[in-house]
């Protein structure tokens, strides 16, 4: 058990590449049954419109995944995940079509701790809006 | 209607240990779109150092939630649901959770503020294992438009 990136080889500032995400109605879908988030604006239309919507939204926390997806595959190992948290400041709109919604989630290095722990700061776009703010993990590296 | 500040401090111990199975953590990566095989595959999880397969970061948001929903449906909190939005969420972790663990989670109201014409709700969840070690601690702030108009 250990993340693959040492920390001797990061630096501050560096930057972690994007990766991009497809969020389809049937991930949203899959998602309310894993976590038992069944709230309607995530898989009905008819009702999201009703409330004001503007079509079904994801789930902040299948983004809030999405973007621990992102640390976890660039650690190499999901247990190095010590802490990650997340502001959620915009909806990602997902319409009821092949390609959905991307997003795209990219990292920087922000800081480096001690016991090689360092902070990876995400930003997570969906559009042009950013659908995460204050979201930071810190990692434990080799 | 603004939240009732008296609830500030209430725990809510999940009436029951949450028992982590290889299959809902399988689910739960297949959901998340994550193929990683220490998600889904006991062999590759003990290949790669782990006693069994691993969940995902955000994965306590599974079973965390039970305990304080005890707190949030009560009438006299005055909270009302259909104007809540999650506003933030953090896992912190003391070690990571595993498959067949047995997780017990005790929801405490932790925070009430107003701002502006919202209430912000923060509800810690502290989890440990039935004999009582610490796993992990989650935070969750919950907005409530309008609650504090």
């Amino acid at each position: 058990m250990a993340a693959t990136v040492k920390y001797d080889e990061v630096e501050v500032g560096q930057e972690i590449p994007a990766v991009e995400y497809q969020v389809r109605r049937v991930d949203l879908v899959m998602y309310a049954g894993a976590s038992g988030d069944f709230n309607q604006i995530h898989w009905n239309e008819r009702f999201a419109r009703s409330v004001g919507l503007p079509d079904v939204i994801a789930h902040g926390m299948f983004t809030m995944a999405e973007g621990g997806r992102f640390v976890t595959d660039w650690a190499g190992d999901p247990a190095a995940v010590v802490d990650y948290g997340v502001r959620f400041s915009s909806m990602v709109v997902v319409p009821d079509d092949e390609q959905g919604a991307t997003l795209v989630v990219s990292g920087l290095v922000e800081e480096k701790l001690e016991d090689k722990r360092v902070v990876v700061a995400l930003t997570a776009r969906s559009g042009d809006s950013r659908v995460l703010s204050k979201a930071r993990a810190t990692v434990q590296l080799s | 209607m603004a939240l009732n500040r008296d609830f500030v401090g209430r725990a809510y111990p999940s009436p029951a240990p949450y028992e982590v199975s290889r299959v809902k953590i399988k689910e739960f990566a297949a959901a998340i779109g994550d193929d990683n095989p220490v998600y889904r595959d006991r062999e590759a999880a003990v290949a790669a150092g782990h006693p069994d397969v691993v969940a995902p970061p955000t994965f306590p948001i599974v079973f965390t939630l039970a305990g304080a929903s005890e707190a949030l449906s009560d009438p006299e909190f005055g909270l009302n649901f259909a104007m809540v939005v999650h506003g933030e969420q953090r896992f912190s972790y003391q070690r990571p959770i595993y498959a067949g663990d047995q997780l017990v989670a005790t929801a405490t109201i932790a925070e009430i503020r107003s701002v502006g014409r919202n209430e912000f709700l923060t509800i810690r969840s502290d989890v440990a294992t039935a004999a009582g070690e610490p796993v992990c601690t989650t935070y969750q702030v919950l907005v409530e438009r309008g609650g504090a108009a």
